[in-house]
């Protein structure tokens, strides 16, 4: 009985789960399948040909600058990770273990504010405050400090990745270690852990999956991103996000840039992929 | 009891029969206005250039903007014939929108080539092909090079050498397209008319020459990069554009300007093409002859995204009469010195053109490993 029970097509549940595949097959798979055939095309008179044609692998895998800028946004996106996440862990611990009830949720509302006006209005208003002539530089200068320069720098990329992730993180840490039982943090004071050593002996252990969740987040966010470095990092050197701007610009080479895309999209599913499966170890 | 907020059934109908017989007016007049698909660089299908020509012609236009001549071959070759009523392109792409026969043939006798402000503008290359006519030019801008006034002087502007002072170093910026700076380094290493034209050692010379440049410059911009780096003063120096952006600038009273210096200058041109297959020939046909009237001149030289030079000697009387401040500032008068027509004419400017030796890829390529560097 039990057995043709399991066998019985589950309508309900399938009703659940059709609209996330139909839409994960329409707006990734489907776009995904055609990016690696567009790799393998051709271009000719600013047109793009079908064509199985290995050219474009070829050319921009064998040119030096592209590991350059694979290596760069690695680095940057590594970098811009690591950094986020130590800025709001801080504030995440605040927010879950010591801030009201009422203070934390006006709290994670203006951490959402942020993203109701666009990222890339952000980021002009970020060229205002860090330019020689800006609201910082004005600041320092009154303490005869100055005038350094931001803008156009890995140091303004940066900001632009923590503008575009910081408030995420926060967010993400702070559920994660509202889910910390609470019980278990007086049991480790009770047996006399200290206070830092049961931060990482106790809530970070537990809270390991948000704050994997997090980071991996900030690690696409900042992989991807294109805005920063071009309007804050002036662009120089280029990531590979600037690298599909300019392949594709020039002669609409969108097969090279079809590759360009399908690397990060690579190295982006082989870390999250890590990461998930690191956050998930111990459950296992 | 009656009134405006409370009106009598008699009124009501009235009203009613009024409005239902004004009806059939009102749509047939918004179902006649035509639209034309422009495909341009941004500013040309806004309000402040086309507002009133649409007005008295009961026309719309769609613009699709686009930034950069590869940019625009490839929209028009990933359309349908016939999607872009009117084509606005840089002069060195119109022989390649030809070629692939995405315009039609004009006819010269519709427009006022006789009135153009420099000989050359009457055939200019590659607008005409076996003696038929294929886009028109409306207007155009000088490259050289751009400066913060504060940062350096004129002396110093007129020549690109002053890119590389010691002073400047990370406040040199690039307006991120190969072909402009590229062009500019062709200019410094002296090649003259032959900017474009460059062998194997001259290609070699100008890359080296342009990679010395490299420590100097503090970043690649697009066009609102451009614009903000030297607002802010985040850039003293540019490299690559010329009055199109700093007049913008200068008009609001910031202390940058443009010059031509003595290695020479490049003109960008634009024109204006009517695209193949289109059904709106005629209306496109009155528009560019608009845009080449005194009265559409004076707006190109206005146009609130980008300012540059008029082509006709009407519409140059023209702006002079009308804003005589922007004719004194962008050089447009009788006598100037930095005249943009006198410039062409002694041979201080070369047009806008693609490598002739080397490929579009092959000088991108190298921008790219520039830009990395």
């Amino acid at each position: 009985m039990s057995g043709q029970k399991a066998r019985r097509t589950d309508w309900y549940a399938l009703s659940w789960r059709v609209p996330l595949i139909v839409w994960q097959g329409l707006f990734f798979v489907g776009p995904l399948l055609f990016m690696i055939a567009m790799s393998f095309f051709i271009v000719k008179n600013y047109r793009m040909e079908a064509a199985f044609d290995w050219g474009n692998w070829i050319k921009t895998l064998g040119r030096p600058i592209f590991w350059d800028s694979y290596f760069l946004t690695l680095r940057l996106a590594f970098g811009a990770t690591i950094l986020t996440t130590l800025f709001a862990f801080p504030a995440s611990f605040f927010l879950s273990f010591h801030a009201s009830e009422t203070f934390r949720r006006w709290a994670v509302f203006f951490l959402i504010i942020p993203f109701f006006t666009s990222y890339l209005v952000r980021i002009f208003a970020w060229q205002v405050i860090l330019a020689q002539q800006g609201v910082i530089n004005a600041g320092l200068s009154l303490f005869g400090l100055g005038p350094y320069t931001m803008l156009n720098t890995m140091f303004g990329t940066m900001i632009g990745y923590l503008t575009l992730c910081l408030p995420l993180a926060v967010i993400l840490q702070t559920f994660a270690l509202n889910g910390v039982d609470r019980r278990l943090v007086e049991a480790a004071h009770n047996l006399g852990c200290g206070k830092f050593h049961t931060i990482f002996a106790v809530i970070l252990p537990l809270a390991k999956t948000g704050f994997v969740v997090a980071a991996v987040f900030c690690f696409i966010l900042s992989f991807g991103d294109f805005v920063a470095p071009y309007y804050l990092g002036g662009s120089k050197p280029p990531t590979l996000s600037i690298m599909i701007i300019d392949t594709s610009k020039s002669g609409q080479q969108w097969p090279r840039a079809a590759v360009v895309a399908l690397m990060m999209i690579v190295t982006l599913m082989g870390v999250a992929f890590s990461a998930i499966a690191y956050a998930y170890r111990r459950r296992r | 009891m009656s009134s405006i907020l409370v009106p009598t059934r008699r009124a009501l109908l009235k009203a009613t029969a009024a409005s239902a017989l004004a009806m059939p007016f009102v749509s047939r007049a918004w179902a006649a206005v035509t639209e034309i698909n422009m495909l341009a660089w941004y500013g040309h299908g806004e309000p402040d250039v086309v507002g009133e020509f649409e007005a008295a012609n009961n026309v719309k236009f769609k613009p699709k903007y686009y930034a950069g001549g590869d940019n625009m071959l490839a929209l028009i070759a990933q359309s349908p014939p016939g999607t872009y009523d009117v084509i606005l392109s840089d002069a060195e792409f119109v022989q390649q929108l030809n070629a692939a026969g995405y315009i039609e043939e004009l006819n010269a006798a519709d427009y006022p080539f006789d009135d153009m402000v420099h000989e050359d503008f009457k055939k200019f290359p590659g607008h005409w092909k076996d003696g038929k006519l294929y886009s028109v030019m409306v207007r155009f801008g000088l490259l050289g090079v751009s400066y913060n006034t504060k940062a350096v002087s004129d002396a110093e502007a007129e020549s690109y050498k002053c890119f590389w002072k010691p002073e400047l170093k990370g406040k040199v910026g690039h307006f991120d397209w190969h072909l402009p700076n590229l062009g500019q380094i062709s200019l410094f290493n002296g090649n003259g008319k032959n900017l474009w034209n460059l062998d194997k050692g001259q290609w070699d010379k100008v890359k080296a020459t342009a990679k010395t440049l490299r420590p100097q410059v503090g970043g690649f911009f697009d066009y609102g990069g451009t614009f903000n780096g030297l607002k802010t003063g985040e850039m003293l120096a540019m490299a690559g554009i010329g009055d199109w952006i700093t007049g913008v600038l200068e008009r609001d009273g910031a202390p940058v300007k443009s010059v031509i210096p003595k290695e020479g200058g490049v003109q960008f041109t634009e024109s204006y093409s009517i695209g193949k297959g289109s059904s709106k020939a005629a209306i496109v046909k009155k528009f560019i002859q608009y845009m080449l009237s005194p009265e559409g001149q004076v707006k190109s030289a206005n146009m609130a995204a980008y300012p540059a030079n008029i082509v006709t000697n009407k519409g140059r009387k023209a702006l002079q009469d009308k804003d005589p401040k922007e004719a004194k500032r962008s050089n447009q008068v009788d006598g100037a010195a930095l005249d943009p027509v006198k410039l062409i004419k002694d041979g201080r400017v070369h047009y806008r053109d693609i490598p002739k030796q080397q490929s579009l890829e092959d000088w991108n390529d190298f921008w790219q490993e520039y830009k990395s560097a």
